[in-house]
């Protein structure tokens, strides 16, 4: 029942290679939190220097109100499960289970009431004798993760557990770890490049890129708001459309339309619009008059069973592509296809800097309203 | 009937393709193993015969008249019980020091990072090559000016010396198998390294230092010049030595039974040396450590 805190930690293996630059981040007794971010986003780094396996260069670990920056990995009390579970080959799974607790002069009586009450709980009792090479995966899964149960630790880190194991038992287990992990109030560092397993294991989620951390917050937060472009790109399966485009009088153009930009803030000369493709909605009659919309011709369709993806070429911008995801019953006739854009679900980001810009709830102009078809107005 | 006869036509001919080929890969192994094998066949059916049919022209392949006469001669007339045990004192004792400090070395230079790594492995390599012959010349004047001749050690380091490259060589590429994970995990469980080294990895690296056991132990039970040299006195003779000196009553009597007699003794517990460990030596520990 710890709080792990990390403090403007770096990593610097050579001046080129700095996998993690500046990352501070605290996780409390219940937070879930996962650490997201394509390979080499200095991820699994920041979790190796956590358990003690890679020393920071600078910066500062703390566990507790203790500082275990240079303690070995043994001295902190943490569990990690790793990615190939690294089960002990030549000990049973009793053995393996008891190992770290043996290690740590426990009560031999001690050792067997944790082992029992875990694998109890994991559905291990029948395979305590088995030696690992004798389990199937999902079995040598639930070894890794009794093994760092038993323990009982301050922080519990795992990296990318799920990541071997076939499609199917992966939502399975997916979903035991959140039930597992949410009765123990433990500080959970989670590493994962997959993006399914962060939003739904997770009470925080920490995205990284580039050694720096672009946001930390709620899946949901991470999903509704975006920090910067990164994050918004990142997050988000089928990508978010991402269209850099040039400002005028206090809009965006895109091809034939103009998007209006929010009030109050000052337009720069161009400005990245985002709309994630399920929030791009096929246009009929009973469209909000203030939602904006677009026309422009199908290039692609691609069929993901429960939804089409469309990809279309707005009408007057031959070089921007605007991709929609349409419900499967959803049909239309004519090659051209008239889209919605919801002004709610657009979001904003700086061109230079990739920041969010007009950071809060997003408001139409009252000044300019939208109120007639844009797709018959050209300019 | 029709529908059977197209299919079963050319699995015959498949068949008669297989058959062929498992004729002329078992002739293949009949080859190797005679030639191999001869020797010591012709070695143990010589140390099995009389002295009539050892010396009969023209030769008596297979002996009319078993005898273990040459085997009762060397141990009763010869102290080869005690050559034997000499040899197995020094082999075993060079063996497990080859191990016990080559291992360690071997980890440290397959995963600790150790400055200069490339150059020590360099080194060691180097130490491979050398000539034996010249390494012999100065050995000996190291075993003068020490007065370590007529000692079992004169031997024993020499021959832990001459093996501990091998050790490390097959040792570290062994080391460098084991999944990195292994080890990050029993650092986490709070193995401090001696620990991991001897608990974990140890008996996963099994069948590796059963292997190179078996090799150093081979090199040193066979080595003669070293022996010959270091060693004069009759009761801490080695094997080798032994046979080398067994000889006739007179100069031109050579006692082929008892040479074949005792190379046979010689080479036993070798042979079952190797038979005892065969399944270490090729049983996988590591499977099942990881994934895939």
């Amino acid at each position: 029942m710890a709080k792990l805190e990390l403090r403007h930690l770096n990593k610097t293996y050579s001046p080129k290679v700095i996998p993690v630059k500046d990352l501070s981040l605290d996780v409390d007794n219940d937070e879930f939190v996962t650490l997201l971010g394509p390979s080499g986003c200095g991820k699994s780094t920041t979790l190796r220097m956590i358990a003690g396996l890679e020393q920071p260069t600078r910066g500062d670990i703390v566990i507790g109100d203790k500082k275990v920056t240079y303690a070995a990995p043994g001295d902190r009390n943490i569990a990690m499960v790793f990615q190939s579970y690294a089960l002990y080959p030549h000990m049973t799974v009793y053995d393996n289970l008891a190992s770290g607790l043996k290690l740590r002069k426990m009560h031999s009586e001690e050792i067997r009431r944790r082992i029992a009450e875990v694998s109890g709980f994991l559905g291990l009792d029948s395979l305590m004798e088995r030696k690992p090479g004798q389990l199937s995966g999902g079995q040598r899964q639930r070894v890794a993760l009794g093994r760092a149960l038993v323990r009982q630790p301050e922080v519990f880190l795992l990296d990318e557990p799920l990541s071997n194991l076939d499609a199917l038992l992966r939502e399975q287990v997916r979903a035991e770890l959140k039930q597992i992990f949410e009765s123990l109030h433990t500080p959970v560092v989670y590493v994962t490049h997959d993006q399914t397993e962060a939003m739904t294991l997770s009470s925080k989620v920490a995205v990284l890129n580039d050694g720096y951390l672009q946001q930390l917050d709620p899946p949901r937060r991470i999903y509704t708001h975006p920090a910067n472009r990164f994050v918004a790109g990142f997050i988000g399966s089928p990508q978010m459309n991402l269209l850099d485009l040039n400002c005028d009088r206090g809009a965006a153009v895109l091809g034939d339309y103009r998007i209006p930009l929010p009030t109050g803030a000052t337009p720069p000369a161009r400005i990245t619009l985002g709309i994630r493709p399920e929030h791009v909605e096929l246009a009929n009659s009973d469209v909000n008059g203030d939602t904006q919309t677009v026309q422009g011709k199908v290039i692609l369709m691609e069929n993901l069973g429960m939804s089409n993806l469309v990809s279309i070429r707005i009408r007057g911008a031959e070089n921007v592509t605007l991709r929609a995801l349409i419900p499967s019953d959803r049909t239309w006739r004519e090659e051209m296809i008239t889209l919605a854009l919801p002004s709610e679900h657009i979001h904003w980001f700086d061109v230079e800097t990739g920041e969010r810009l007009f950071s809060e709830p997003l408001q139409i102009p009252t000044a300019h309203p939208q109120t007639q078809r844009l797709d018959i107005r050209s300019t | 009937m029709t529908t059977t006869h197209p299919s079963a036509y050319p699995a015959a001919k498949t068949d008669r393709a297989f058959s062929l080929r498992k004729v002329l890969l078992t002739i293949g192994v009949i080859f190797v193993v005679v030639f191999s094998l001869a020797p010591i066949l012709w070695q143990v059916l010589t140390s099995i015969k009389v002295n009539a049919d050892i010396a009969a022209i023209p030769n008596v392949y297979f002996p009319r008249q078993f005898t273990l006469q040459h085997y009762i001669e060397i141990f009763n007339r010869r102290p080869f019980l005690n050559y034997m045990l000499n040899s197995f004192f020094v082999a075993a004792t060079s063996t497990l020091l080859c191990l016990a400090l080559g291992t360690p070395a071997a980890y440290a230079l397959a995963r600790l990072r150790v400055p200069g790594e490339r150059f020590i492995l360099a080194l060691v390599l180097i130490v491979t090559l050398f000539p034996y012959i010249l390494l012999f010349i100065g050995l000996l004047e190291i075993v003068r000016a020490t007065g370590l001749a007529n000692n079992y050690l004169a031997l024993i380091i020499p021959y832990t010396a001459i093996n501990i490259p091998l050790t490390i060589l097959v040792m570290r590429s062994f080391f460098q198998q084991l999944p990195r994970d292994l080890e990050d995990s029993a650092k986490v469980d709070g193995y401090n390294t001696w620990q991991m080294l001897v608990r974990i990895l140890l008996p996963l690296t099994t069948p590796a230092l059963v292997t190179t056991g078996i090799l150093a132990f081979i090199a040193a039970w066979n080595e003669f010049i070293f022996a010959l040299t270091f060693i004069t006195r009759e009761s801490m003779k080695t094997i080798p030595v032994a046979v080398a000196q067994i000889s006739g009553t007179a100069v031109f009597e050579i006692p082929y039974g008892a040479l074949a007699a005792a190379t046979v003794v010689g080479t036993l517990p070798l042979v079952i040396l190797v038979l005892l460990f065969q399944r270490r030596i090729v049983q996988g520990l590591t499977a099942g450590a990881v994934k895939g």
